[in-house]
């Protein structure tokens, strides 16, 4: 009778795909809260195109295209940190330059190959079919490393986060702590590649995060509620794409929308109709 | 009473200017200090220098006779205008509980005396009843006393407070006093800026007037003389039965904060 349910998952390649999709689920969806409640959605798009030069670097010497998109992503948030540091930078500017540098490059190094290939199409839009035992590790070590990252970290990126000004008298390296996030953020996009593409990584980043803000009210709710969302998505997103026979990447990041828009409207306290339902009833008391 | 504080010739310069000239200071273990001046006067940037926060051009912080770097008792800070993250999903109770983290205790579980002290700075500010607020939701008044009580959770030492008088109701006003009098029995030493001048001598040890250089310290009135006075406000000041009365042309009264193009204080 739940046959539909385990049917897909008979398959070795689904078997994979499921674990990759869940770990892509989790990583995007805990780091991504940062991202939603310091604003940056542009960096992480930016981040993720920017590897694109990495990623076409290890195909054309036949490397790991993970390996070549992490070395790239480490490279670029450093850079991206490092020029905004002084301040005469802008940080939105200084991602603006990176990002269609790195973008132009990969663009260049790309049409050495001689066209888009099918390798790197996927890269590109994902193909969480595709994922080897190999990448599985790689995703899996880099995802844990991650959460890691962000559990021994969680008081000080609250503070840094809330109340930068706090944490410098509380003798934090404000500076050290954002080059760090930004590390953590090229690694979780690396992570997500297979699955859904550096196209569409940006949305799981902030989608199941920008859900999760207006289900909850403290950090450590919001995080686990977005994991949540982020999970639901990607698992339902794979079944979608099993049974329909659509593309996996675009079917996830569908489903985290249709979320969204679900707690943006039905959100308690800080849904759209919940507003509008208080705001009748001031009205007629 | 041994000194704590000492501001040793410190001078900060923002771009070309000279906000603070050769500023020293000693100041006791255990005093409550008024810091008083016009608008400009550097009075935030001189708490800043003592954080760390802006860098020094000249001169040094001493405390106990050794550079504020190295201190590793805590400081407490309450700037004139938080510049925290209103939308971000902390509530009053996180806020508070931030005052004890710090070096050391970033990944310290917290312990049974971590809460008391939480428990007792909300009680102590009145706030109990909005622990599970978000920060976002409260009156201005009442964002206020969170970080007040957030200083107070850190038990600090040297507690620097930046216009705590200003924009808040008498009740916030009588509750931040009495704050101050009970760090009395702790020996608390405090550095408060206000543009009050009448709280000041009635409520202060000693009075520290600034004008982008040291015009005078000690004790009230030692430091409000007319020639003092003068020579701080220019002509916004009358003195009247040796008692000071600020007429503070920009704030109506002395009493409130205007950030705004005045700059009738810069030298
Ligand atoms: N970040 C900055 N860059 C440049 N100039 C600054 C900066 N901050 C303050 N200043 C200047 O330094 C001077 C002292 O400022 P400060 O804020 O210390 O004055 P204040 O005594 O606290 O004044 P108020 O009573 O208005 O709070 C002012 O003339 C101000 O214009
Ligand atoms: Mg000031």
């Amino acid at each position: 009778m739940m046959g539909w349910v385990t049917e897909p998952f008979a398959f070795g390649f689904m078997q994979r795909a499921l674990v990759a999709s869940i770990i892509v689920g989790v990583v995007c969806a805990v780091i991504g809260c940062y991202v939603v409640l310091r604003s940056m959605a542009f960096l992480g798009d930016a981040l993720a195109h920017a590897i694109l030069p990495g990623v076409a670097v290890a195909y054309l010497v036949g490397a790991n295209l993970l390996a070549g998109a992490l070395v790239a992503g480490v490279i670029v948030a450093v850079g991206i940190s490092f020029v905004t540091k002084a301040g005469t930078i802008r940080e939105d500017t200084a991602i603006g330059i990176f990002f269609a540098a790195a973008l132009a490059l990969g663009v260049v190094l790309i049409s050495t190959t001689g066209g888009y290939t099918v390798d790197l199409t996927h890269v590109l839009f994902g193909n969480v079919l595709g994922v080897s035992g190999a990448d599985l590790w790689i995703s899996g070590g880099l995802a844990l490393a991650v959460l890691a990252a962000i559990v021994l970290l969680y008081r000080r990126l609250l503070v840094v986060s809330f109340d930068p000004v706090f944490g410098r008298t509380l003798g934090l390296r404000i500076h050290a702590l954002r080059t760090g996030l930004f590390l953590m953020l090229a690694a979780t996009i690396v992570v997500s590649l297979r699955t859904v593409g550096v196209a569409l990584v940006a949305a799981m980043l902030v989608t199941p995060p920008a859900a999760a803000y207006l289900l909850t009210r403290r950090l450590p709710a919001m995080m686990v509620v977005s994991a949540l969302i982020g999970v639901v998505s990607a698992v339902a997103g794979l079944y979608l794409s099993y049974y329909l026979d659509i593309a996996s990447g675009g079917a996830v990041v569908l489903v985290a929308t249709a979320i969204f828009v679900l707690a943006f409207l039905f959100a308690p306290r800080k849904g759209v109709l919940w507003k509008v339902r208080r705001a009748r009833r001031v009205r007629a008391s | 009473m041994n000194e704590l504080l000492e501001v040793r010739d410190v001078s900060v310069v923002y771009g070309e200017r000279t906000v603070l000239d050769s500023v020293s200071l000693v100041i006791p273990h255990g005093a409550q200090i008024a810091v008083v001046g016009p608008n400009g006067a550097g009075k935030s940037t001189l708490f800043k220098a003592m954080m760390g926060l802006v860098p020094l051009r000249h001169g040094e912080m001493l405390i106990h006779g050794r550079p504020a770097s190295e201190y590793r008792d805590p400081v407490a800070y309450v700037p004139q205008r938080e510049e925290v993250d209103w939308h971000f999903p902390v509530t009053v109770w996180d806020v508070v509980s931030m005052g004890r983290y710090g070096r050391g205790r970033w990944l310290r579980k917290r312990c049974a005396s971590d809460l008391e002290i939480i428990r007792r700075s909300m009680d102590s500010l009145g706030i109990s009843a909005l622990a599970e607020r978000p920060i976002g939701e409260l009156s201005g008044g009442q964002q206020q006393r969170v970080f007040l009580a957030r200083a107070l959770a850190q038990e600090p030492h040297v507690l620097l407070l930046d216009e705590p008088f200003t924009g808040v109701d008498i009740s916030t006003k009588e509750a931040v006093l009495e704050f101050l009098s009970s760090l009395r029995d702790r020996v608390v030493t405090v550095l408060v800026s206000t543009h009050d001048l009448e709280l000041a001598s009635a409520r202060f040890d000693e009075i520290v007037l600034l004008n982008g250089r040291l015009i005078s310290s000690g004790s009230p009135e030692q430091v409000f003389t007319e020639a003092h006075l003068q020579a701080a406000f220019g002509g916004q000041m009358v003195v009247v039965n040796g008692r000071v009365i600020a007429v503070d042309q920009c704030c109506g009264g002395g009493a409130h904060d205007a950030h705004g193009p005045t700059h009738n204080g810069t030298l």
